[in-house]
């Protein structure tokens, strides 16, 4: 028999730190990687030709990225990488993936799946308008390919990236009109005692802060947004209610907008992996051991695809995820790697927490998007449509409401408007968001090209 | 039309052309699609359903927002292809594979 490759999804800090300890017992693991380089988001790498020395792009974390991507490169030679390439689909034989568009099977012996997370959105009327991002794709312009998304951004959501970003913009020399946060002081110093396990994290961003404010940018707490406006099919401004319910304004020319991050768990539902709702984070996961055990004898899960916790977690998960597939698999694995990696995870599990707490998703802005905002992007299908399968079309929850009236039926499969949708639809039949659950995964989760050929 | 994008460093890579529905531009080595259109445009594509513009969200492949089609017909994610000498984009799907 034929012993099937151990396959790595995703080449982040979780990936890579993954795929590392499989090497390191001797084993050739497939490593499977949407972007052309390794790095995932966080660590994510400019093109070669670029010239940036690592401190520009990762600021206080330029050890980590630097030694995350030169361990990865010493990997090569021992694994089989193979980058530009998605998982969209999952048959009897092994995972279904496209490079290019060139369609293979992928058999697997197990599967770590290593995808990490997108921002997590609150749509808000104007949020199509071009110029409008991700927070995290304002990050990866900048980034990747060292473009501002505008002259004069507005930073809008919650939690630390949008600080980070703002900060990092600033650094650029392109000084955000104004970073507009929902959550308020009072939520931040309620996380501050979970936060406060990592305080040198907690100080970076309150330097962020700082530095923002002293470069004469305006940082707004408990703010409720209302509106992108545009002009000429451009971002013209942002329109809020500020803490007092006053209703404010600042012109701009972009916005970057993310509330916390969602984590990508379409290929563990492909896999029929069971799923828990999780409370502190409001929303769904699929269940995991504290190594990474999914339900499934022959899945694994690390980082932030599976739990928020940012990279440092990430790189520890992808070890003990690792770890955990050599030990069900009859490799001896010390007790002593372990303990660590638990004891880091912990304390990564209480800052998440705090963050989730002093940062809190702002469920409560769904309820009030006016009908006509458009809350699925592929599709155009607005809060007043979702409230229509809630009221007049009766569905009780997420996949019945798409069948009637397509929120999350276009190509991103939900994972823009998903979570934002099932809050407007529970929000609209008055009941918890749990009860709504959430929406199935089908394949492919990523367009194919038409012209795909199978790899023979 | 106005850019949505500003350079803010590695402003002095080789430069590129291709052309975008049939017009020349010029772009820097190592861009990925999106960005050699959005530092000259503000727009990638139209939507299907109402015919608003649209110019990407994600730039990390999960958000299908920022499809653009080649002349053959071929449809590109422009937040995640290298723009390469010579390529020839549209910006509004085609309908039918015209090379065959």
């Amino acid at each position: 028999m034929v012993d099937e490759p151990v396959i790595v999804i995703g080449a982040g800090p979780a990936g890579t730190r993954a795929a590392q300890r499989l090497v390191q017992a001797g084993l050739r693991p497939v490593v499977i990687d949407e972007n052309d380089r390794q790095g995932g988001q966080i660590y994510r790498r400019q093109p070669a030709n670029f010239h940036r020395p690592p401190e520009k792009l990762y600021g206080t974390e330029a050890a980590k990225a630097t030694a995350l991507h030169s361990d990865f490169e010493m990997l090569r030679p021992h694994i089989d990488y193979r980058p530009g390439t998605t998982v969209w689909g999952v048959s009897e034989a092994g995972l279904m993936t496209v490079h290019a568009s060139t369609v293979d099977v992928v058999p697997f012996s197990r599967v770590i799946i290593a995808s990490g997370a997108t921002d997590r959105i609150m749509p808000v009327p104007g949020w199509t308008t071009p110029g409008t991002y991700s927070l995290g794709a304002a990050q990866i312009a900048l980034k990747a390919q060292a473009c501002a998304i505008g002259g004069r951004p507005v930073f809008m959501g919650t939690g630390p990236l949008l600080y980070l970003v703002a900060w990092q913009y600033l650094q650029a020399g392109v000084a955000p009109a104004a970073v507009l946060d929902t959550s308020s002081l009072a939520t931040r110093l309620r996380g501050l005692r979970g936060m406060a396990s990592r305080a040198r994290v907690v100080a970076n961003g309150v330097r962020y802060m700082a530095d923002l404010v002293r470069a004469g940018v305006k940082l707004h707490a408990g703010i409720m947004p209302r509106g992108i406006e545009s002009s000429d099919g451009g971002v013209s401004a942002v329109t809020w209610r500020d803490a007092k319910g006053v209703l404010r304004h600042v012109s701009c020319d972009a916005v970057g907008m993310g509330y916390g991050l969602r984590s990508e768990t379409q290929l563990a539902d492909l896999l029929k992996c069971e799923f828990i709702f999780d409370p502190c984070f409001q929303q769904w996961r699929p269940h995991v051991d504290r190594d990474g055990r999914t339900t499934r004898p022959d899945i694994y899960l690390a980082g932030d695809g599976v739990l928020l916790r940012g990279a440092d977690a990430a790189e520890a998960a992808g070890q003990l995820a690792a770890c955990a597939v050599l030990r069900d698999t009859g490799y001896a694995v010390d007790a002593q790697e372990i303990l660590p990696l638990h004891g880091t995870l912990a304390t990564m599990n209480r800052f998440g927490r705090g963050l989730a707490q002093a940062f809190p998703w702002p469920a409560h802005l769904a309820a009030g998007l006016p009908d006509e905002t458009v809350v699925c992007r592929c599709e155009n299908i607005t809060a007043g449509e979702i409230r229509r399968a809630a009221g007049e079309l009766d569905a009780p929850e997420m996949n019945r409401a798409k069948a009637l009236t397509r929120p999350g039926m276009g190509r991103c499969q939900g994972r823009m408007c998903g979570l934002a949708a099932a809050e407007v639809l529970a929000a609209a039949r008055d009941v918890p968001v749990r009860e709504v659950g959430r929406l199935r995964t089908a394949a492919p989760i990523k367009p194919l090209p038409l012209n795909c050929t199978v790899k023979s | 039309m106005p850019a949505l994008f500003r350079r803010v460093a590695e402003k002095d890579r080789k430069a590129i052309h291709l052309f975008v529905d049939g017009h020349e531009i010029e772009a820097r080595e190592g861009d990925t699609l999106l960005v050699a259109l959005l530092t000259r445009t503000d727009r990638l594509r139209h939507n299907e359903f109402d015919a608003s513009p649209r110019a990407g969200f994600c730039l990390m492949g999960a958000c299908q927002d920022c499809w653009v089609w080649t002349e053959a017909g071929e449809q590109l994610r422009a937040c995640s292809t290298t723009a390469q000498p010579g390529m020839r984009i549209t910006t509004t799907e085609v309908p039918w594979l015209m090379n065959r």
